[in-house]
Formats: C-alpha cells, structure tokens, sequence
C-alpha cells in the first residue's frame, strides 16, 4: 500500500449537499455582471519598456502567479484589455505607446507602472529623451509608485485597477 | 432516424448556433468606437508601411514542391520497413518501383536546373518597391506642443 493510497484512504469525497449550488438562483445587476466579467479577465498587453518590465515579468512568473488575477500576457493589442507601462517611456517610444493604446479595444486600462512612466522619475529634469509621464499621452487609471516597484505593489495596482472597474457603469464605458 | 451520424450532426448543429451566439452577443454588448489608428494594421505600434499582398520569388514554390516529393516518400518509407521483414522480395520491389517513379521526377528536375538556386539564365522578376513615398501613409498623432516638455526644461 503506497502512501497515495493511504492519503486516499484520508480524504473525504462526498460532496456536502449544502455547497454544490443546486437548485439556486443568482440575481445580479448588468453592471455588476459586466464588471465582474471585466475585472476577473484583465487580459494584459505583453508589453515591457526598461527595468520594470523585469519587474512585471516576476509579477506574472510563479512565485507572485499574476494570473490567478486572470491577467494573460497577450501578444497583441487586439486582444488585451490593459496595457501596463512598465518602464521608462522616451519620446521615440511615446508615440508608438499612444498608437498601441489606440489599437486596443475598449473598454481599455492603463496601469502606469513605475516612477519614469509615472512622472519621468530619475530624468525627470535632464532627461532631454524621456517623457515626464505617460499620462501626456495615453490616459492612466493608476499610477504605481517606485523605482522599480515590487511585485506586490504591481499586484496591489491591479488589484485598486480591479476595484474602479467594479465601480464601473455601462453608460461609462 | 436517430444513426451514428445524426449524433456528429447534432453537434455540428450546436456548435455553430454556440459559436454564432458568442459572436453576435459579443456584438451586441461591446463598446464599439472604431478610429484611424484602431482600423489600422498591427505593426508593433509601427506605421504600416507598403502593402501587405508582398511578391514572393516563384522559386519558393518549386523547392516546397521538392520537399513535399521527398517527404511523401518517407511517410511511405516508415512503415515499409517495419513490414519489410514479414512481405520479402515483393515490398522491395514494389518500395523500388515508387522510388524510382519518383526519382524519375527528381532527376526532370535536375535536369531542368530547378535544384540550382542561381538558375544558368535567371529569370529577374520585376518587384515593386515595398516603400513608397508617394502613397499616402498613417501617421499616428504625435502629443501636442502644449504638453510635450521642453528639452530638459520643466513641463509647461
């Protein structure tokens, strides 16, 4: 008898009769409907700019699993939902950004992400290259803040991004 | 009535009346605000530049033919020689014969100099070119004056 067995032997499979939903209704509204189908698949646009995108890979790898959040790096805008500017945008870049933004579908988000997306963080004074902010282009819905911010402060962006969607009426949209 | 088929029937049925539903609720309830640069092609946030119906080299097709030749014969080879042992003289005769039907074919195209990437006369075909100026491109908006910063200046 090897050990699975024995867990086997452990575990109880019947299904309790209080908790498989039978014979139960839900009642919701359409916009609560729309925004719970909207914030649980923020399907993400596969995009990294500087360090933090090494920052926003380590997001979506293992250890912090963004995609228990249900965002999916997608390789094209068509298919994302929300773009995050993980980096530092330079003016060569930032008309490429505004162009991406644009072939994406609505409804759309942005996650500003990082302080050189944010404000143009280090080079915000003698950065002749770099854009002082992404919100010059493209509408941000939040900003995360830190150079580069950690994986949890990502998590905790998408999470406030998941909370203005919740908030969200279809005539808004 | 109810046979085998009336079940993949069924199911053909329901696919397309499942697949048909998605797309024309989709329609139904999206936001739907097409523009210039949505409509455009997906270039990496490029401008698409030239026509997307590009001119392939006419060679293409006689190397991919070639290939299919050669890869048919393997996928016949296989299993020839997992019954070869058991068939004898009569599947290395028959194996022999495709072979050479088909080396027939390879040899025409030696000889008619397709193998050669550099052909004796090379036939040049006339391609276009891919950028044109003339024709009118997209170009995305760039940010306003009003809030692109001065060069190393603060922002306005």
């Amino acid at each position: 008898m090897g050990l699975l067995d024995t867990l086997h032997d452990q575990v109880d499979y019947s299904i309790p009769n209080d908790k498989t939903g039978e014979g139960s209704v839900v009642v919701t509204s359409v916009d609560a409907l729309f925004n719970w189908a909207r914030l649980s698949s923020l399907w993400q646009m596969g995009f990294g700019l500087a360090c933090c995108a090494i920052e926003m890979m380590a997001t979506s790898a293992s250890r912090f699993d963004m995609m228990r959040f249900g965002v999916i790096p997608r390789p094209s805008p068509r298919q994302s939902d929300v773009i995050i500017i993980s980096g530092t945008v330079t003016l060569k870049m930032a008309s490429r950004i505004k162009m991406l933004y644009e072939q994406m579908p609505d409804p759309k988000y942005v996650i500003s992400m990082g302080a050189c997306a944010t404000c143009g963080g280090p080079y915000w004074e003698h950065g002749y290259h770099v854009l002082k902010g992404v919100d010059r282009v493209i509408p941000v819905d939040v900003y995360v803040p830190g150079c580069p911010p950690r994986p949890e402060a990502l998590l905790e962006g998408l999470m406030r991004l998941q909370e203005k969607v919740r908030q969200e009426t279809t005539k808004t949209v | 009535m109810i046979n085998e088929f009336s079940h993949v029937f069924a199911f053909i049925i329901l696919s397309l009346i499942f697949v048909a539903g998605g797309i024309v609720t989709n329609r139904i309830l999206r936001p739907s605000r097409p523009n210039e640069f949505k409509l455009s092609a997906y270039e990496c946030g490029e401008d698409p530049v030239g026509n997307s119906w590009l001119k392939f080299n006419n060679r293409f097709y006689v190397v991919a033919l070639i290939f299919v030749l050669f890869d048919v014969e393997m996928v016949f080879l296989f299993p020839w020689a997992l019954v070869y042992k058991e068939m004898g003289l009569i599947a290395f005769v028959e194996m022999f014969a495709f072979l050479g039907i088909l080396i027939v074919g390879f040899a025409y195209a030696w000889a008619k100099g397709d193998l050669d990437w550099v052909r004796p006369k090379p036939y040049v075909a006339k391609l276009e070119t891919l950028v044109s100026r003339d024709k009118p491109r997209l170009i995305p908006q760039k940010p306003s004056t009003q809030s692109e910063p001065a060069i190393g200046g603060q922002p306005a």
